[in-house]
């Protein structure tokens, strides 16, 4: 198998330093990780022109951000990349946790059928990030990639940001209504600002290398305490595509980065992890743990989404998912407020509403990391008792934390969503992420519920239609098609199971598709008054 | 009815809540003191449990494989 290709971007002199008049964007993003670039789409797909500045021309070196949750995949799939993706990624739902050389606890992710995505896929970082640049690529008019500009300078203006930006042609100034900051945990943006950023560190460090081997590894997330391969320490293995596998192993914490990071001491531990087969070394790196994130996430007029604003340990795939999953809250928001259809109260909803998303994660991950870490005696025979146990009894499996896997945070009881119609039943409640089910069209076509919500707002009713409004799309769940209006039939009747969908009730879904209201007898005032609600208006 | 040993998880979604706040509560405290929070918990959990059988299938579960199995105490 052909080692992927790291190909550069091309650079172009930008217009401002071709004696072109500089516009003002609407909105400026820096980094072209999968945060940015996924901003630069969904805004695309919303109309909405951004410039997006990255330092470097060519995708991330190594696997790094590798699982991808069921969540991730369904945006993915709104800004219109993530079947590519499933294609290529490798499948996984199945967790298998060792303790030394015996089997303790399976977990199984997605234990129910009838949803378009899986509940994991591994793909590497680099391949996110390439097909997100080239879905970039199918939006010349509305996005404009600056490889090799590198952001120097950023200024609050009363009505906008104003950035200092150098490339390989020299510098120039350029302004925007807003600008996304998705540079990372080492932001420059938020150093520039002055932006304090809280975390705790843990001093353990870990090893993380992919390898190239033929194998015929199952596609399950493998995690070992304290394995015989590896003394005494944590290991994890992750099958990628293209024969790459995923290997990080603890180290102790006094451990040599450059020492350890070097072939001689890399080999002789993946042999172990591996057994004897012959592999390549295609990528090794060292990492730290560390949760934390900034105050707040909307400052003025520049706002921070992924790991500029919140970083978490890896072990529940929390980083990349939890960033995908700002840029799904933000970007409709933004739109609505750039077009002047919502007050700018609504960017406060991301704040508040992200905020408690990376608090969820960095509280999941910090358990995990505690878990997997033990600071001292107390610790470690908790830890050891806990394993004990787990081979015995069923309670002592749900103790053992090897990573808490990214789902969906909810939004209930934030202001955007109503209050819950006590008349409704089914797990749908207000604040919930939109569970998927098969569905077919008018003409017979089999489909997704998922990829009919989105985008805009959306009254989703059960039988027939809805009151009308102007400003939200109608999507009717019945067998029989309506008149005018998009109808799905509920193929097997998880529709009406996963939605509690009594005859005539409807949904109002959040362009992120969401949960706003819902209503057992809705009505053209209470669709109005949640619409209203849902936009801060 | 004798009640039953509950070794199924029983604790909703406040599992690693609890293992936190356990490692929380031993954090400064020396070996000894460790022990006599250990204690406290146990008596204020079997008043709590106030059931004999229960507590004493509790104990002859988590004896096992400490020590020899002659000394462990018999229901």
């Amino acid at each position: 198998m052909a080692r992927y290709e790291y190909k550069p971007f091309p650079y172009r002199k930008p217009p401002e330093l071709s004696g072109e008049c500089g516009q003002r964007w609407p909105v400026l993003i820096v980094g072209a990780g999968p945060i940015g670039l996924s901003a630069a789409i969904d805004l695309a797909l919303h109309g909405v022109r951004s410039v997006l500045f990255d330092d470097n021309n060519v995708v991330s070196r190594g696997s790094r951000a590798i699982c991808w949750s069921k969540r991730t995949l369904e945006i993915f799939d709104r800004l219109g990349v993530g079947e590519r993706m499933v294609k290529k990624g490798v499948t996984w739902k199945v967790g298998r946790l060792y303790h030394r050389d015996r089997e303790v606890y399976t977990f199984d992710l997605l234990p129910e059928a009838g949803h378009k995505n899986p509940a994991f896929i591994n793909l590497q970082q680099y391949y996110v990030e390439q097909y997100l640049v080239e879905r970039c690529l199918e939006f010349p008019d509305l996005i404009d990639l600056r490889f090799m500009n590198k952001v120097t300078g950023v200024e609050q203006l009363a009505d906008g940001v104003r950035a200092d930006v150098e490339t390989p042609d020299g510098p120039y100034r350029i302004e925007g209504e807003y600008l996304i900051a998705c540079d990372g945990a080492k932001s420059t943006v938020r150093a520039m600002l002055g932006i304090e950023f809280k975390s705790h560190i843990f001093p353990e460090q870990f090893l993380i290398t992919d390898v190239e081997m033929k194998a015929d590894f199952p596609s399950e997330r493998r995690f070992w305490f304290e394995p015989t391969f590896h003394n005494g320490q944590s290991a994890l293995l992750h099958k990628q595509p293209d024969d790459i596998y995923r290997i990080d192993l603890q180290l102790t914490p006094n451990a040599d980065p450059k020492e350890e990071t070097r072939p001689e001491h890399v080999i002789p531990r993946i042999k172990a992890a591996i057994g004897n087969r012959p592999f390549e070394i295609d990528w090794v790196s060292l990492y730290t743990f560390q949760c934390g994130r900034i105050d707040r996430f909307v400052h003025g007029r520049v706002i921070f989404a992924g790991d500029s604003a919140h970083v978490v340990s890896p072990f529940g795939a929390r980083g990349g998912n939890g960033g995908v999953q700002d840029v799904d809250n933000l970007v409709w928001k933004l739109a609505a407020v750039l077009a002047g259809t919502a007050p700018d109260a609504l960017l406060e909803s991301y704040d508040i509403e992200r905020v408690h998303g990376a608090d969820e994660n960095i509280r999941n991950s910090s358990h995990s990391t505690n878990f997997m870490t033990p600071k001292n005696a107390f610790e470690r025979v908790l830890r050891d008792e806990v394993l004990g146990l787990a081979e015995t009894y069923p309670f002592a499996r749900r103790l053992v934390n090897s990573g808490r896997l990214s789902v969906p945070a909810s939004l209930a009881s934030f202001a955007l969503q109503s209050p819950d119609d006590p008349a409704m039943n089914g797990a749908m409640v207000p604040g919930s992420a939109c569970s998927d089910a098969p569905v077919r069209d008018v003409s017979g076509q089999p489909g997704w519920l998922l990829d009919h919500l989105g985008g805009d707002f959306v009254v989703m009713s059960f039988g027939r239609p809805a009151p009308a409004r102007q400003d939200v799309r109608p999507l009717v769940i019945s067998s029989e098609p309506v008149a005018g209006v998009e109808t799905l039939c509920d193929e097997n009747g998880l529709v009406a199971q996963r939605y509690g969908g009594r005859d005539g009730a409807a949904y109002l879904i959040r362009p992120d598709q969401h949960v706003a209201a819902r209503f057992a007898e809705p009505t053209g005032d209470k669709i109005t008054g949640a619409l209203a609600r849902a936009r801060a208006c | 009815m004798l009640k039953q040993l509950v070794t199924d998880w029983n604790l909703g979604n406040a599992g690693d809540d609890v293992y936190a706040a356990l490692i929380e509560a031993h954090a400064d405290l020396t070996e000894d003191q460790s022990r006599r929070l250990d204690l406290r918990m146990i008596l204020l959990l079997a008043n709590h449990i106030g059931d004999d059988a229960v507590i004493l299938e509790a104990l002859r579960r988590a004896r096992k494989g400490l020590g020899s199995p002659a000394s462990a105490p018999t229901q």
